[in-house]
């Protein structure tokens, strides 16, 4: 496949950019995405569908000030992007001192992928989607519903801007994810697991996608035996890698500068302060190996980087756009992302994460008198202005005297961000990450990571029916 | 279609849109975001094997590798019997006009002031407002054509306005949020002074809200969370779930699952909704189809293929983009309103909580199991009369339960911006989790 650089030539990337800048804009980006997808649905024991996708398209963005004026198209014709950057440019009123900076760079970027999942067979594709059915259904005839789903997705991306920057990358990601019903004398229950990273293709040598059809067979059966949760005010001690969730809720978003600028987070004005009980240290890593929010540059071009939000319980640093950082006077950290080339950038996560503690995890189980167990959390939601969160449990038990007993219908928690975070009461060392996310903001969905060691919280709400 | 081969069953859909966002702070313009976007989603079909493929481009030569990339794609579906393309039904369009020119005619001069006017009426509007997060005016207009070798052909232009407000309110180390919003077909019809009284009541409304005491509650779900709540429902009502035995209602057709006073239809005819619509996404006409009438479940909803599996017919339930096929979903969902406005509720309530808002719908409802367990915030009722806010808590019970459960159906029925007819309920015996 030709580089995205060639789809786009220098010159007319570099016109485009004076074309935005002429109106009396102060500076200008020109963002150009070349997406393919592909994926396909097992479900009922047979392929139900495959689907591939392709979307190309530029996304141009004029700032005068603190006003932004942007503009996508999907028409890359020297025609379609002077469309689109005189409507991007209308925000500005006239004039025209600023000349961009000739582009520095070649603006060509290498795979991240070993084997690109466009190379491989649809045959094998759907052999892996059979092999994971099966897998799932041999564990217990009580699985009576079955869907995986296999996907792929390359992103290439080109940036560049009114200052010289010219930067690309090639986005790999690839996943396989199961999702089993369990039928029961109580009705039906769902088990669920997935295995994604920022890899391509070799994702299948890593990994031993039978196990994980096994483990999300493994939690529907075990929810058939379920009771109903507990109502009210309980310790909760969250398993490894099951609950990074918690922290992307419960401070990661108040800790985007955009919010914080607005004064939609808790956390304003809190820098320097203790913010979490001491033992907590809080991270964002676009760099972090394969991780499913790792990201080599950011949606603006920067480099991404290793962030300490929290060290030891204090607040050192928020997450950083270019608007953002720029206003405040600082460097960006590498968090400008943009769900498509029809979006516009804002402060977003990649993969955030509590480091370890010292604690052995069985010990810290043994150590709760009474109180629940989280083996795997869903999705969250926060509302930043107040720091109140919630998050589903996908697999939970009861802890009874020490030690794990009876596991819990689904349900709730709910927190409140600053609260948790002093509440943190013991963390362990066996660090793991989760499950690949999707994080929303604003209607923009972007790839996230997360991850933690087991922790116990003094006391969170659980939103079951049990008395 | 004359790229269509023989034996083949092909259809053809293509989309185009047009969008505008105008965002303000600081009583000044913060982005102005506009763009035009276009789709083509190709499905061919052949002996029951179907392959898709799409591709955010209309050029000619862009089509052409789309069908060679679906006609790629069917190799590797199993065969089923049941697949295949709508085939047209006889019923007619509704034949709605779904466009009306005045946002088509507005420059963004006059966006942005309705943008600005929004942030600055929140700010004075209690001297509590300390800033507004996000003042946003949006307008779009997309049109969707389609075509298919079983002889439907179909064109559909639709647009529409909306704007949306997220005030803050302070009062000592407090912060609390608001939101209103609201959308139409035509920007006179939007509702600036509720949607700024909304927003703001909202925000200053939660301040000194505590976490209440657990314990089980009648509670009052206003409209937007009547909405969320049998949004989730009519869900679990879809033909797609109970083909796939992911319904904890898909034995239960011609049975008593909810309250008699329960009435529950889906109603794309009715051009008041923005979910108003003349086709589904495979080309058949809208129709009206009830789905819970007086308690009883009266029909799953279909589109051609889920109704073939289960010996039914379409009920023109497609859903669906241009780039994705179709699955089985709600246009305008409405409810059945009862008579008492929502102080006469309260009052026969008596003793409970008015939930304003629900969060985690997506990660703690369970619309396979029926497991329902939500945050909510809002508001105690006591002695019949609005008391004072509650937050950081759960609200838990099952879907099958709840719909038991509807003690009361409001009549303070609205279209709300998601293109649904709704009304505040009360349902008993659900488990308030908090302190």
């Amino acid at each position: 496949m030709k580089p995205l650089s060639s789809l786009l030539d220098r010159e007319l990337i570099q016109e485009t950019l004076a074309e935005a800048i002429s109106n009396g804009g102060e500076w200008a980006e020109v963002f150009v995405e070349d997406r393919q997808n592909a994926s396909a649905d097992f479900d009922e024991g047979r392929v139900e569908a495959m689907v591939s996708s392709r979307d190309l398209g530029a996304g141009i963005r004029v700032t005068v000030g603190e006003v932004t004026g942007f503009a996508h198209t999907s028409d890359l014709t020297r025609g379609g992007l002077s469309e689109a950057a005189q409507a991007a440019a209308a925000v500005a009123k006239g004039g025209g001192q600023v000349k961009p900076v000739a582009l520095n760079g070649d603006g060509v970027a290498e795979s991240n992928a070993r084997i690109l999942p466009e190379t491989i067979s649809k045959t094998r594709k759907v052999e892996l989607l059979e092999q994971t059915n099966s897998a799932a259904r041999a564990e217990n005839p009580a699985i009576t519903q079955v869907n995986v789903r296999y996907s792929e997705g390359r992103r290439r991306v080109l940036i560049a801007n009114s200052e010289g920057l010219f930067n690309a990358d090639d986005q790999t990601r690839t996943l396989l994810s199961v999702n089993c019903v369990a039928t029961g004398d109580q009705g039906l229950q769902t088990g669920r697991e997935t295995v994604g990273y920022t890899v391509g293709f070799e994702l299948f040598e890593d990994h031993d996608i039978e196990a994980m059809a096994r483990r999300a067979a493994g939690r529907a059966i075990t929810k058939l035996a379920a009771r109903p949760a507990p109502s009210g005010q309980l310790p909760v001690v969250i398993e490894r890698g099951g609950g990074g969730v918690l922290f992307h809720e419960a401070c990661g978003h108040g800790l985007e500068a955009d919010l914080v600028n607005k004064g939609a987070s808790v956390f304003r004005d809190r820098l320097g302060e203790l913010v979490a009980a001491p033992s907590v240290t809080l991270v964002d890593d676009g760099t972090m190996g394969v991780e499913w929010g790792t990201i080599a540059i950011d949606d603006e071009g920067c480099p991404t980087q290793r962030n300490v939000l929290i060290e030891d319980g204090v607040l050192t640093d928020y997450m950083w756009d270019h608007l953002r950082s720029r206003a405040a006077g600082r460097p960006a950290s590498g968090n400008g992302r943009r769900q498509s080339y029809q979006h516009l950038p804002m402060v977003r996560m990649t993969n955030t994460f509590v480091t370890n503690g010292d604690a052995e995890p069985r010990d810290i189980i043994a150590d709760t008198k009474n109180g629940v167990y989280v083996a795997q959390l869903g999705g969250g939601q926060v509302n930043t202005a107040t720091g109140d969160f919630v998050f589903g449990m996908t697999e939970a038990y009861l802890i009874e005297n020490g030690e794990i007993t009876a596991p819990l219908r689904e349900g709730n928690l709910i927190g409140n961000g600053p609260e948790v975070l002093q509440n943190i009461e013991v963390i362990g060392n066996d660090f793991a990450m989760g499950s690949p996310g999707t994080c929303g903001k604003d209607g923009q969905g972007v790839p996230v990571g997360d991850g933690q060691p087991t922790l116990r919280v003094g006391a969170l709400t659980i939103g079951g029916t049990a008395s | 279609m004359s790229l269509a081969q023989r034996n083949e069953q092909v259809e053809v859909c293509l989309s185009r849109s047009r969008s505008t966002t105008v965002k303000a702070y600081s009583a000044q313009v913060e982005s102005v975001r506009s763009g035009m976007s276009e789709g083509v989603g190709i499905r061919v079909i052949v002996n029951g094997q179907q392959g898709f493929a799409t591709a955010g481009s209309l050029d000619y030569e862009v089509l052409a590798q789309v069908i060679e990339e679906a006609r790629g794609n069917l190799q590797f579906a199993e065969s089923d019997p049941d697949q295949g393309l709508a085939e047209p039904d006889g019923i007619k369009s509704p034949n709605l006009d779904l466009v009306d020119s005045a946002v088509l005619k507005m420059s963004d001069q006059e966006k942005s002031s309705i943008a600005i006017e929004l942030e600055q009426r929140c700010l004075s509007a209690d001297r509590r407002v300390s800033s507004v997060r996000s003042a946003a005016w949006s307008d779009g207009w997309g049109e969707f054509a389609l075509a298919s070798t079983n002889g439907i052909s179909v064109y559909t232009e639709g647009g529409s306005c909306s704007v949306g407000v997220q005030p803050l309110a302070v009062e000592g180390n407090e912060t609390q949020i608001g939101y209103a919003g609201d959308a139409a077909r035509r920007p006179d019809l939007l509702d600036m002074d509720r949607v700024i009284a909304e927003a703001v009541e909202g925000a200053t409304g939660m301040l000194g809200a505590s976490k209440p005491v657990s314990e089980r509650v009648t509670v009052v779900f206003e409209p937007g969370v009547t909405s969320a709540f049998l949004g989730t429902v009519a869900g679990a009502l879809t033909g797609d779930r109970v083909v796939k035995g992911r319904s904890p209602f898909a034995d239960r057709l011609g049975e008593q699952v909810g309250a008699s006073k329960l009435t529950l239809f889906d109603d794309p005819t009715n051009i008041e909704s923005l979910g108003a619509d003349n086709h589904d996404g495979e080309g058949l006409a809208a129709r009206k189809n009830m789905i819970i009438e007086n308690g009883m479940l009266s029909q799953f909803l279909h589109n051609s293929y889920t109704a073939r599996r289960l010996g039914a017919s379409s009920t023109g339930s497609a859903v669906r983009g241009a780039r994705s096929t179709p699955s089985v979903g709600l246009h305008a969902l409405c409810l059945k309103p009862g008579t008492l406005d929502r102080e006469a509720l309260f009052h026969k309530v008596g003793n409970g909580i008015f939930v304003r808002g629900v969060n985690g719908l997506h990660s703690g409802v369970n619309p396979v199991s029926g497991d329902f367990s939500v945050g909510a915030y809002g508001h105690k009722i006591r002695d019949g009369v609005l008391a004072e806010p509650f937050r950081e808590a759960t609200i838990a019970s099952t879907l099958q339960r709840m719909l038991l459960d509807i003690a009361v159906i409001g009549g303070d029925f609205e279209f709300l911006p998601n293109g649904s007819g709704m009304s505040s309920i009360a349902i008993d015996d659900i488990a308030l989790s908090g302190m």
